[in-house]
């Protein structure tokens, strides 16, 4: 059966969130959701889940951490130990105060750019990808459901989006 | 939605809608700039350009063209990088550390006080590269192997933590400001007609979509990072204050430089944002977003640290005297009414005693009040600077160093050169970017506008 693609488009992100709710609970899947700023409870309505991007943050930090430990106890312990102003130069952990500043600010870097980084890649977003907005409304003032429906279905579906309170309902 | 007491007085002012907040931030992107922003930007990039001919002929000479000598051999240079760097420690402030606490008002202004931050290391970091004399050896600041110098670089010294700090902060700070821009520029993007412009939002704003996965995704990095830069941001300007603290001076050699520092930094930092916003939202009439209120969190702020730094001045003092340390006791009788006592009066009285006139209302939420004082305070933090360092310096404990130090035409230059270049960017940050994080403000609408407020929603 053909599928066609229904935009409701709605003035106001409560109205968008009952429309939500309400076409989750016809047992059909809203495709995606596009709005001007974060609408804070769709995403458990559409389903999208939790993301795991802080557990990287994480995982960065902890590289940054063993990377610049690695590094400072290679350069100032094994490779060319050099006594400098009494302080001890044969064992890393003694001399370890001095080098907390560069273990937590290499910390920070690798956690704040590796999950830039991720987020920039797993929502692809560079320079050059072409935006997928339908709606250029969608970045000012408007909130787009988009839904890809049955023939059969879209009477009803139009039905609950206005009833709901979309301004618009497009179908193509 | 989040609700919000009915006490609390509105942050966004008027009857706005979504699309009003949209076209209110848009338009000075949109339309042709002023009559005024030209001239502030001719006069700004002229003094950017004599900036930029002091550097070139420091670089083509060598730092002798300053004034600083054989005893005060950190003096302009330094003082002109912390006073930097410290003003740039509001913006990583507003954005993160308010965020962390859910402060719904920094919505308004963090956007142009992250853009201070940004531009004002990119000045500080001017200061430091040159000090070193010979700018084009730099990258002997990094960790590189022994072929390049004799030995690896000191981990032990803070001048090392120092090169670590300020470019860590600086690259995380642009990313932070980068990743709050995109939707907005989307939203840019999505509004231009012209294509060569279209062309360049659409490259800006990263593919953007909006997409509620996006989303979620934005707003836990938006987290996550604000959660980072909060210590980053306390850590940057205590490892500064450590250059000074690690070192034997006295004067120099004291534990509470840091959350001296820090607070000092802030202090700066938020007068730096008060007299570009009080202009900004005049210019772009922003009043609606920025508003009374706004302003007066802001200079509570400021008497918070500005009593800090009092503080902090009145407990040096008291701990010279208190520990017995003859040295010690004759760096700060030195400061006080030594040849740079007026250095030191400034410093006290742009400091400690004209913050404390917020403690009045009527002060606090007059707009000419707060832009004088933004400035006395700015003011009053390049001398705090100056007061550490050159009659710190000037004095030490060999007589036959003392001397006294005058700066040139070109320490002049270069200062003045940044803080054109400070205002050149800036400039062309209001006239080419959101200054406002519209996609932010949009979400707070209907909890914080004052219509919204009114009907009881």
């Amino acid at each position: 059966m053909s599928k066609v693609t229904v935009h409701g488009i709605y003035d106001d992100d409560e109205q968008l969130k009952n429309g939500a709710i309400k076409i989750v609970g016809m047992g059909l899947h809203v495709k995606e959701v596009f709005s001007p700023f974060p609408v804070h409870g769709i995403d458990p309505i559409i389903g999208v889940k939790r993301t795991l991007l802080p557990i990287t943050s994480f995982i960065y930090g902890c590289t940054g951490a063993l990377l610049a430990t690695w590094m400072m106890w290679y350069m100032m312990i094994s490779d060319w130990p050099t006594e400098i102003g009494g302080k001890p130069n044969f064992t890393y952990l003694v001399n370890w105060p001095a080098f907390i500043p560069i273990t937590f600010e290499s910390t920070v870097l690798c956690a704040a750019h590796g999950m830039a980084i991720t987020f920039f890649i797993r929502s692809w977003l560079m320079p050059g990808v072409t935006p997928k907005n339908p709606d250029l409304r969608t970045t000012d003032n408007k909130f787009l459901m988009l839904l890809e429906v049955n023939q059969d279905d879209l009477g009803r579906v139009q039905s609950a989006l206005k009833e709901t309170g979309a301004s618009e309902v497009n179908v193509q | 939605m989040h609700q919000e007491s009915e006490i609390r007085k509105p942050l966004i002012l008027g009857n706005k809608s979504y699309k009003d907040i949209t076209d209110d931030i848009i338009r000075p992107v949109q339309g042709k700039a002023n009559k005024y922003w030209w001239i502030v930007f001719t006069l700004a990039s002229a003094t950017f350009t004599w900036g930029i001919i002091c550097l070139c002929y420091t670089i083509g000479t060598g730092i002798g063209v300053w004034g600083s000598n054989n005893g005060v051999d950190w003096a302009w240079d330094i003082t002109n990088f912390v006073w930097w760097i410290g003003i740039g420690h509001a913006g990583t402030l507003i954005s993160a550390v308010l965020l962390l606490f859910r402060q719904k008002w920094r919505m308004a202004i963090n956007r142009s006080a992250e853009a201070m931050t940004i531009f004002a290391v990119m000045c500080a970091a001017i200061f430091v590269t040159m000090h070193t004399g010979r700018p084009w050896l730099d990258y002997w600041l990094f960790p590189l192997p022994n072929q390049f110098g004799s030995l690896w670089i000191n981990f032990n010294s803070p001048l090392v933590w120092d090169v670590f700090a300020v470019s860590t902060y600086f690259s995380v700070s642009l990313v932070f400001w980068y990743t709050g821009l995109i939707p907005d520029f989307a939203t840019i993007r999505d509004r231009m007609t012209k294509p060569l412009a279209k062309k360049i939002y659409t490259l800006l704003s990263f593919g953007w979509s909006g997409r509620s996965k996006d989303w979620t995704r934005f707003e836990e990095v938006s987290l996550v990072l604000a959660g980072l830069s909060t210590p980053l941001v306390f850590s940057v300007h205590s490892i500064v204050s450590t250059d000074f603290a690690t070192a034997v001076l006295p004067g120099w050699h004291a534990t509470i430089f840091p959350p001296y520092f820090v607070a000092g930094a802030v202090f700066s930092g938020f007068a730096m944002v008060l007299t570009l916003i009080l202009i900004m939202r005049k210019v772009f009439s922003l009043e609606s977003y920025i508003n009374i209120k706004h302003i007066e969190y802001m200079n509570i702020v400021i008497i918070i640290t500005g009593s800090i730094v009092g503080v902090a001045y009145l407990t040096e003092l008291f701990m010279s005297w208190y520990a017995g340390v003859e040295y010690e006791q004759y760096a700060f009788i030195n400061r006080a009414t030594g040849p740079y006592w007026w250095a030191y009066a400034l410093m006290m009285t742009c400091n400690v005693i004209s913050p404390q006139l917020f403690w009045f209302k009527k002060i606090r939420t007059s707009l000419i009040a707060t832009f004088i004082l933004s400035i006395v305070v700015n003011i009053g933090m390049w001398f705090e600077r100056f007061v550490i360092i050159v009659p710190t310096l000037c004095r030490t404990y060999l007589p036959s160093t003392w001397n006294m130090y005058h700066p040139t035409f070109v320490d002049i230059g270069i200062f003045t050169g940044t803080i054109g270049m400070f205002f050149t960017f800036f400039l062309l940050f209001a006239r080419f970017f959101p200054v406002i994080a519209q996609s932010e403000l949009k979400s707070i609408l209907k909890s914080s506008g004052s219509e919204y407020k009114k009907q009881g929603h």
